[in-house]
C-alpha cells in the first residue's frame, strides 16, 4: 500500500502594483466605493451649482418658510429662498473650507513629518515635543477665540483650521518616512552622493505621498465639521453661506419653532453625509496604504476621534 | 526607565503645556492689536474705582513683558479679572458655570461609554454578520452628525415632551426636594442624550477595533484551543486586554468633552461653561474668553495626564 503524499503547494503572494492594492480594497470593502460615489455626487452638485442651481440664490421665490413642493421639492428658507438652491451653493463654500484648510495642514504636516522621520535625532524630537503641544489644544474654543479677534471671515477659519489639525499627520507621516529612510535604494542614494533635498523629493516623498492623502481626506471631514460649528456659534463669515451658516440662519430664525423642519434638516443631513464618505473613503484607503495597519496589534486605533473630543486619537 | 521615572516625566510635561496654555492666552488676548481686546479694565459702566483698581492689579500701564510677569503672578492667586457683562469675577463666573456643566457631560458620557463599550464588544464579537454591519454603521452615522445638528433634530422630535431649553422650570415656586430634582432631570436628558450619542459611535468604533485586535492575538487561539466557554473568553482574555486602549482613549477624551459642550449647551440654552464661552463671543466679552479658554485647555491638559497615568496602572510594561 502506498501513500500518495501530496505536495504542499506553496502560494507566492502576488504582487500588486498600488493600484491593485486599491482595486483590491474597493472590493473588500465596498464601504469605500459607496463613499467615493456619494463624495463625488456631491461635489458634482457643488461644482456645477451655477448651471444647476434651480434658482437665484439671492431672490425671495415664494413665501417664508415655505413648504416642500413640486417646485421646491425641499421647501423655502426664511428668506423665502428655494432651499436646493441653498444646499448646493452652501455646499460649494463647505467644501472650499474643508479642501483650503486641508491643504494648509498637510503642507505643515507633511514639511514636519517628513523632517522629523527623516532627519530623526534632536530635530525629531524638537518637532514631535512641538506636536504634543498643538494636540492638547481644544480646536474648538480656539478658532473661536481667533475668529472673535480677528474678526469672522473665510480666509481666518481656514487657516486657523489648518494650523490646528496638521498633528496627526505628522505623526502618520514621520512614522512612515521613518521606515523609507532605512530602506536600501535611499542608503544607495546616499552613497552616491545624493543631497537631502533630492532623497526626500525623489526617493520618500512618492513612497508617503498616497498615505498623505489617505490621511488628508480625514482631515476634510474634520475641518467641514469645525466650520459648520464656528458658522453655528455666529462666527462665520456674514457674507458667504455655507453649510452651516444656513442651519445657523434657520436656528435663529425660529424655523423650529415655526415647524419648518425642511429648512434645518437637509443642511445637517448633508453635512454629515459628506462627513460620512469622507470617513469612509479615508479608512479604506489608510487600510489599504498604511503598512502598520495590516500589523494587528498596531491597528487598534483606526478612528480618528471627531472635533467634539478633538484630536487625541494618535495621543497615546 | 522606572516606574516612578515615567510618572514624573508625565507630570512634567503637564506643568509645562498648562505654562504653554497660559503664555499662550496672555499672547492671544494682550497682543492683539487694539485695546479694545487687550485692556482687561474696559469694563463697561465700571466705577472709576474698579477701573483704576483693575490697572493696578494687572499693571496695564506698563510694559508687556511686566505684564506678563503680573499675570502670572495674578493667576496663581485665580483673579482672572472681571468680566465685562457682570462685573463679577471671572474666576467666580467660571466656576458657576462649570459647576452646571459636569453633571451634564458626566450624564452623557456615562450613557455612550455603556452604550458604547456594548455595541462595540457585540459588533467584534459577531464579526462579518449583519449584526456587526448594523451595529458599525448605527455607529459611523452618529459619528457623522454635526453636534449641534443633532442636538436640533432632538429638539424637533421631543419638543412637548421634554423641555428643550435651560437647567430648571423657572415658574416653579419653592419646589419640594423632589419636584426640583425631577424638574432637573428633564432638563437635563436632551443635552446629555445629544452629547451621549454623538459620543457613542465614536466609542463603538474604538471598542469594536481594539477588541477586534486582541481577538487576532494568539492567546485567544490558545483559550480557545483548550476549550473554553466563549464567554469566558470574551470576558476574562479579549475584554480585560481591550481594556487598555479604551480606558486611555475615554479619559482622553473627557478633556476634550467640556470643549465640546460648546455647541450642545448653546443648543439647549445650558447655562454652563460652553454656554458661558458663547455669551462671551458675543458680548466681546474678552476677559471671560480667555479665562473660558484657560479652563478649556487646562482640563484637556489634566485628563490627558488622568490617561497617561491610567495606561501606567494597566499596563506597567510601557515603562519597559
Amino acid at each position: 500500500m502506498s501513500v500518495v503524499l501530496q505536495e504542499p503547494v506553496l502560494q507566492e503572494a502576488p504582487i500588486r502594483s498600488r493600484r491593485g492594492i486599491v482595486l483590491e480594497t474597493i472590493r473588500r470593502r465596498p464601504s469605500a466605493a459607496i463613499g467615493a460615489t456619494l463624495l463625488v455626487l456631491v461635489l458634482l452638485g457643488a461644482v456645477l451649482a451655477p448651471v444647476l442651481a434651480p434658482y437665484d440664490l439671492h431672490k425671495q421665490v415664494g413665501p417664508v418658510f415655505g413648504h416642500p413642493s413640486w417646485s421646491h421639492p425641499l421647501g423655502l428658507d426664511d428668506g423665502g429662498i428655494d432651499m436646493v438652491t441653498l444646499l448646493m451653493w452652501g455646499a460649494r463654500i463647505s467644501l472650499v473650507v474643508g479642501f483650503a484648510a486641508t491643504l494648509v495642514s498637510m503642507l505643515i504636516g507633511g514639511t514636519v513629518g517628513v523632517a522629523a522621520g527623516y532627519f530623526g535625532g534632536k530635530t525629531d524630537t524638537i518637532l514631535m515635543r512641538i506636536t504634543d503641544y498643538f494636540l492638547v489644544i481644544p480646536d474648538v474654543p480656539l478658532m473661536i477665540i481667533v475668529a472673535a479677534i480677528w474678526g469672522p471671515s473665510l480666509f481666518h477659519i481656514v487657516i486657523v483650521i489648518g494650523i490646528l489639525l496638521w498633528t496627526s499627520t505628522a505623526r502618520v507621516i514621520r512614522a512612515q518616512v521613518k521606515s523609507v529612510r532605512e530602506r536600501v535604494y535611499v542608503k544607495r542614494a546616499q552613497a552616491i552622493g545624493a543631497g537631502h533635498a533630492r532623497i526626500v523629493l525623489r526617493h520618500v516623498l512618492p513612497q508617503v505621498a498616497p498615505l498623505l492623502i489617505a490621511n488628508t481626506v480625514l482631515t476634510i471631514a474634520v475641518a467641514i465639521f469645525d466650520e459648520t460649528a464656528l458658522s453655528f456659534l455666529g462666527l462665520g463669515d456674514p457674507s458667504r453661506i455655507s453649510l452651516g451658516k444656513v442651519i445657523e440662519n434657520a436656528f435663529q430664525r425660529a424655523a423650529i419653532s415655526t415647524g419648518a423642519w425642511w429648512a434645518i434638516v437637509p443642511p445637517g443631513a448633508l453635512v454629515a453625509l459628506i462627513i460620512l464618505s469622507c470617513s469612509l473613503i479615508g479608512q479604506a484607503l489608510e487600510d489599504a496604504l498604511n503598512p502598520r495597519l495590516r500589523v494587528a496589534h498596531l491597528s487598534a486605533r483606526r478612528f480618528r476621534l471627531r472635533p467634539l473630543v478633538g484630536r487625541g486619537s494618535e495621543a497615546l | 526607565m522606572r516606574g516612578a521615572d515615567y510618572v514624573i516625566k508625565r507630570l512634567g510635561f503637564a506643568v509645562v503645556t498648562v505654562f504653554v496654555a497660559i503664555s499662550l492666552n496672555f499672547a492671544l488676548f494682550r497682543l492683539a492689536p487694539g485695546s479694545a481686546v487687550s485692556n482687561l479694565a474696559r469694563v463697561p459702566h465700571a466705577t472709576p474705582e474698579l477701573h483704576q483698581a483693575l490697572k493696578r492689579e494687572f499693571g496695564l500701564d506698563k510694559s508687556k513683558g511686566a505684564q506678563y510677569v503680573i499675570y502670572l503672578k495674578q493667576l496663581v492667586r485665580g483673579n482672572l479679572g472681571v468680566s465685562f457683562e457682570n462685573q463679577q469675577p471671572v474666576s467666580h463666573n467660571l466656576w458657576v458655570a462649570l459647576k452646571n456643566t459636569l453633571p451634564m457631560v458626566l450624564l452623557g458620557t456615562l450613557f455612550s461609554i455603556v452604550l458604547g463599550t456594548l455595541t462595540g464588544v457585540v459588533a467584534a464579537w459577531r464579526r462579518g454578520t449583519a449584526v456587526e454591519g448594523a451595529t458599525v454603521t448605527t455607529a459611523l452615522g452618529f459619528y457623522s452628525m454635526p453636534t449641534h445638528w443633532l442636538g436640533l433634530m432632538l429638539v424637533i422630535l421631543f419638543s412637548g415632551v421634554l423641555p428643550t431649553g435651560g437647567m430648571t422650570n423657572d415658574f416653579l415656586i419653592n419646589p419640594s426636594f423632589w419636584t426640583h430634582l425631577k424638574d432637573l432631570a428633564a432638563h437635563i436628558a436632551l443635552p446629555s442624550l445629544t452629547l451621549g450619542l454623538v459620543l457613542y459611535g465614536e466609542y463603538t468604533l474604538i471598542v469594536r477595533s481594539a477588541m477586534l485586535e486582541t481577538l487576532g492575538e494568539d492567546y485567544i487561539l490558545t483559550a480557545r484551543a483548550k476549550g473554553l466557554r466563549p464567554w469566558a473568553i470574551l470576558r476574562r482574555h479579549a475584554l480585560r486586554n481591550a481594556m487598555l486602549p479604551i480606558a486611555t482613549l475615554v479619559a482622553l477624551s473627557l478633556g476634550y468633552i467640556v470643549a465640546g459642550a460648546i455647541l450642545v449647551e448653546t443648543v439647549f440654552s445650558w447655562p454652563g461653561i460652553g454656554r458661558a464661552v458663547y455669551e462671551a463671543v458675543l458680548q466681546r466679552d474678552y476677559p471671560m474668553l480667555q479665562g473660558g479658554f484657560l479652563l478649556l485647555t487646562i482640563s484637556v491638559v489634566f485628563f490627558n495626564l488622568v490617561a497617561d497615568l491610567l495606561y501606567f496602572k494597566l499596563d506597567p510594561r510601557i515603562t519597559q
